[in-house]
């Protein structure tokens, strides 16, 4: 049955995540890594992560999404909050950690389920936009918050430091555009790894299960499925919130990857929503392992190009371009598909020479 | 007390009466057609009883159950199931998977069960596998189990659409235009499936059709619509018989 | 009178978003793309202009000429080149397409300008107006602002109603394969539209670093991304709805700026667009799209 043909195809992804792994002990070993390639290897892990489950989004529900950056940061600022705030009670920085990724996950799910709510109710580019909008409105927010802490417990303002009215014992945890500082690296290769072969095992799994089939039934269609007795928002807000704990797993990498987390533009804008979207574009829409390899290649190309200075993202922009016209132009399909059929003729031909 | 029984049902879009004063009653086990010219309101009536509008006035019973102004969902669970004039099929899932789908309310596991492959996971996708592939049977789908939905043929997308409706466990099924775009042979085919459907499943079938070969070879009994309002109706052969039938279709 | 004075400079900035927002609302009305990289023409306009008047010393008014004329040729170039090869293909890919767009435009300015802001010299010279014995200023640029954004709106209205071009792009936003088939030729519609579009951009350009006079090649990215909220704000597709909508978001912006908190006024912006959606799906001014079964 073709449940095999999943089963292998499912192994296959999760060889190539193992198979990488393992290049990069041997490379490491071997002493062929340079120091740029190791600053790199959790954020592509992250950024696979954000692409998978954007694709569980934007791919298998089948809604555009161009907040998922919004997700990310609310995990991140979740969970580096925890280990900050946790680092008494838990001194052990591995359990920390751990805890603060499932924390991380259970608040972006949350946000998800709170803004799925209302933006799923709206179609197509209006979904899009909303959900640019939300994840800008996270950002702004993160932005001007401070939390302190004292012997009196938290302290919450939306004006400065001085405004927390915290004793002496006070540390300030989250400081408005500055965000937190001093959070403990403990994102490791390692770590990212499993993470990225757990959102893998759960996307996968999703997607080959009855939740699966009802999420897919209402993208392909939705009168439909509503026709055969299918929860069309209870499936729905399920694949969001799935999709935006996941990003917040990313988020929390990314919070202990770094010794400061600060909501900018960059990291969490709409920018990066978009970044993310691209992966999940190039790698194929609803295609999970694609998903991750065109997020691992975008990732690298910029970096490999870093000989070429100014030109890189130029070139990244164009490469972007030509990749989109070459994918889905209808008359490169065209060409491509007859090219492809006398290939085939020519084998057929080849194979009757043969006999 | 009938299968469906639909007294006084009227919708009205901008002013314009599409559907006005629709009464209608099916016994349990019956092959029903609704038939009249085009706009006349026949698939408004199949979108009145399956939920996707409200009636502005009257009421459907079902089994004795009132459904009325029930949304969609409820209603294909308590027993109506339809096919639609414009195939909808999940187009890019599996014809297995499509009747897979249709399988969801009575073959159940939790989606954490899902994900984690627990042993309830195996056992209930071995049970929808199997009542998938007998329903497959049926319409001699069985050999195209693994095809993509869009790319099986016309007649065969129009069969699997009945066959995912049926997963459902209706009591009763809602075709429209089951035969449209079949060739001759393909529709003495499908009207020997829709028999044996009726038979075998015990299902009570109304349908919306065109083709009057189908309509009177199977049908038992009919109801006439035009403008909106039930021209006729009754047994078969004297329905089509009927003057202002055949004014209706073919004009003064 | 300080109320008085953030209105004007709110419905000001709105003006200029609604100028932007037309040229979103058009391509999507005509062509159903969001087309990512009109906030980035803008740019290009700013940088035309900041040429012409700063660097070679000429007149403001033949800056934007020429930032007009850069802007339109660079508008259909990209559609020809980039977008016209994808129709057909799905709305994403077209997306994705149009964000690769934005990307390459933002670069070749980066490469040509650098990265520093670039202090740009005001195209309105005119001085500023005083009223009720000084207590209240309204600065030439800002009274430029409103009144061109005004005369373009009327100007594009009777273009649309009364040109023949005009109704071949209404027949196409309508239906385009019915347009085709009644001897429109499509794709020259959606070139001039195009063209309009990134016309009026190249004059938006020239409004908003005349209000704020700092250009870097990323300066037409977020009044982009507010255009286009304001666009769909107004109802997209619909030139009054895009009118309605940037005057909108320019007034909620500037008063959340002043009475609220400078910090969050993209936040005020951003929930008051997802309200209005909440309660009305498509728009103040949208057409409701039903489904049929």
């Amino acid at each position: 049955m073709n449940k095999n043909k999943v089963r292998m195809r499912n192994g296959i992804t999760y060889g190539i995540v193992v198979g990488c792994w393992i290049l990069v002990q041997i490379m490491d070993q071997t002493g062929h890594m340079t120091s740029l390639l190791k600053g790199i290897l959790v954020p592509l892990c992250m950024y696979s992560i954000l692409a998978i489950s954007l694709n569980l989004t934007v791919g298998i529900l089948g809604e555009l999404s161009l907040g998922h950056a919004g997700f990310m940061c609310v995990g991140a600022f979740a969970g580096a909050f925890f280990t900050k705030c946790m680092e008494n009670t838990f001194p052990n920085l591995q359990l920390r950690f751990f805890l603060a990724i499932l924390i991380g996950a259970a608040v972006a799910g949350v946000c998800g389920i709170l803004i799925g709510i209302p933006v799923l109710r709206l179609k197509g580019d209006y979904l899009a936009i909303v959900t640019l909008a939300f994840g800008e409105i996270i950002k702004n927010l993160i932005n001007v918050m401070y939390i302190g802490l004292d012997k009196s417990g938290f302290h919450f303002s939306i004006k400065d430091t001085m405004s927390l009215g915290m004793d002496e014992t006070g540390v300030v945890i989250i400081k408005g555009a500055q965000g937190i500082t001093g959070t403990p690296k403990a994102s490791t290769f390692f770590i990212a790894v499993l993470l990225l072969l757990l959102t893998l095992f759960i996307v996968l799994n999703l997607i080959n299960s009855r939740t699966g089939r009802a999420i897919m039934s209402i993208r392909d269609n939705r009168i439909a499925a509503e026709s055969i007795g299918i929860n069309i928002t209870k499936y729905k807000l399920m694949a969001f919130s799935i999709s935006a704990a996941l990003a917040g797993v990313a988020g929390v990498l990314y919070a202990h990857n770094l010794s400061t987390l600060a909501a900018t533009p960059k990291n969490f804008g709409y920018n990066m929503s978009i970044i993310i979207l691209v992966f999940v574009v190039l790698g194929g829409l609803g295609n999970i392992r694609g998903s991750m390899i065109a997020a691992v290649v975008l990732t690298l190309l910029p970096e490999l190009l870093r000989g070429l200075n100014d030109y890189r993202m130029l070139i990244y922009a164009i490469v972007l371009i030509v990749m989109m016209l070459f994918n889905s132009s209808p008359k490169a399909i065209e060409i491509r598909s007859v090219f492809i059929e006398r290939i085939k003729k020519k084998k057929e031909a080849a194979a009757k020479e043969a006999a | 007390m009938a299968m469906l029984e639909v007294k006084n049902l009227s919708i009205s879009f901008g002013g314009l009466k599409a559907v006005d004063d629709f009464s209608v009653t099916i016994e349990k086990g019956q092959l029903y057609g609704l038939i009249g010219p085009n706009g006349a309101g026949k698939t408004t009536v199949f979108n009145l009883l399956t939920g996707v509008y409200r009636p502005d006035t009257g009421s459907i019973f079902l089994d004795a159950q009132n459904i009325t102004g029930k949304r969609t969902i409820e209603i294909n669970q308590e027993g109506i199931a339809r096919t639609f004039q414009n195939i909808r099929l999940f187009k890019e899932l599996s014809v297995l998977d499509n009747v897979k789908a249709g399988l969801h309310n009575h073959y159940k596991y939790s989606t954490l069960e899902g994900i984690f492959r627990l042993p309830r996971y195996y056992k209930v996708e071995k049970q929808m596998d199997e009542r998938a592939m007998e329903l497959l049977k049926v319409f001699e789908l069985d050999g195209e189990w693994d095809y993509k939905a869009s790319n099986l043929p016309y007649g065969k997308q129009r069969k699997l659409e009945i066959a995912r409706a049926l997963a459902t466990k209706p009591k009763l099924l809602l075709l429209d235009e089951p035969a449209a775009g079949m060739n001759p042979n393909e529709t003495a085919e499908l009207m020997e499936t829709i028999r044996f459907v009726r038979d075998n499943f015990d299902m009570t079938i109304l349908l919306i059709e065109h083709d009057m070969k189908l309509v009177s070879g199977i049908c038992e009994r009919l109801t006439v619509l035009n403008f909106g309002q039930v021209l006729t109706q009754g047994e078969t052969t004297e329905v089509l018989n009927d003057k202002r039938v055949i004014t209706a279709y073919l004009g003064e | 009178m300080s109320f008085l004075s953030y209105l004007i400079n709110g419905i000001s900035l709105g003006s200029i978003y609604a100028i932007i927002a037309l040229g979103y609302t058009m391509v999507y009305g005509i062509a159903r793309m969001l087309n990512f990289a009109h906030g980035d023409i803008i740019m290009v306009g700013g940088f035309a202009i900041f040429t012409i008047v700063s660097t070679l010393n000429l007149p403001p008014l033949l800056g934007i000429l020429v930032a007009v004329v850069v802007c339109t040729v660079l508008g259909v170039t990209i559609e020809r080149v980039a977008y016209r090869p994808l129709r057909g293909a799905s709305s994403l890919a077209v997306l994705i397409t149009a964000i690769g767009v934005s990307y390459l435009l933002q670069n070749v300015a980066l490469l040509i300008f650098g990265s520093n802001a670039r202090q740009f010299t005001s195209v309105v010279t005119l001085p500023n107006l005083k009223l009720a014995d000084g207590a209240l200023t309204i600065s030439s640029v800002t009274i430029v602002t409103i009144i061109s954004c005004i005369a373009i709106m009327i100007g594009l209205t009777s273009f649309i109603n009364k040109t023949k071009v005009g109704q071949a792009m209404l027949a196409v936003s309508e239906d385009n394969g019915a347009a085709t088939l009644m001897g429109i030729d499509v794709n020259r519609t959606i070139a001039i539209t195009f063209a309009i579009g990134s016309a009026l951009a190249a004059i938006a350009g020239a409004l908003l670093c005349s209000t704020y006079p700092s250009l870097t090649p990323y300066t037409g990215s977020m009044p982009g991304i507010k255009a286009f909220v304001a666009a769909v704000f107004g109802g997209i597709g619909s030139i009054p709805g895009a009118l309605i909508g940037g005057i909108l978001l320019g007034v909620i912006e500037n008063l959340s700026k002043a009475y609220i908190s400078s910090q969050l006024s993209d936040a005020i912006v951003f929930s008051v667009l997802i309200i209005v959606l909440l309660v009305r799906p498509t728009g103040i001014l949208g057409r409701k799209i039903n489904e049929k079964v």
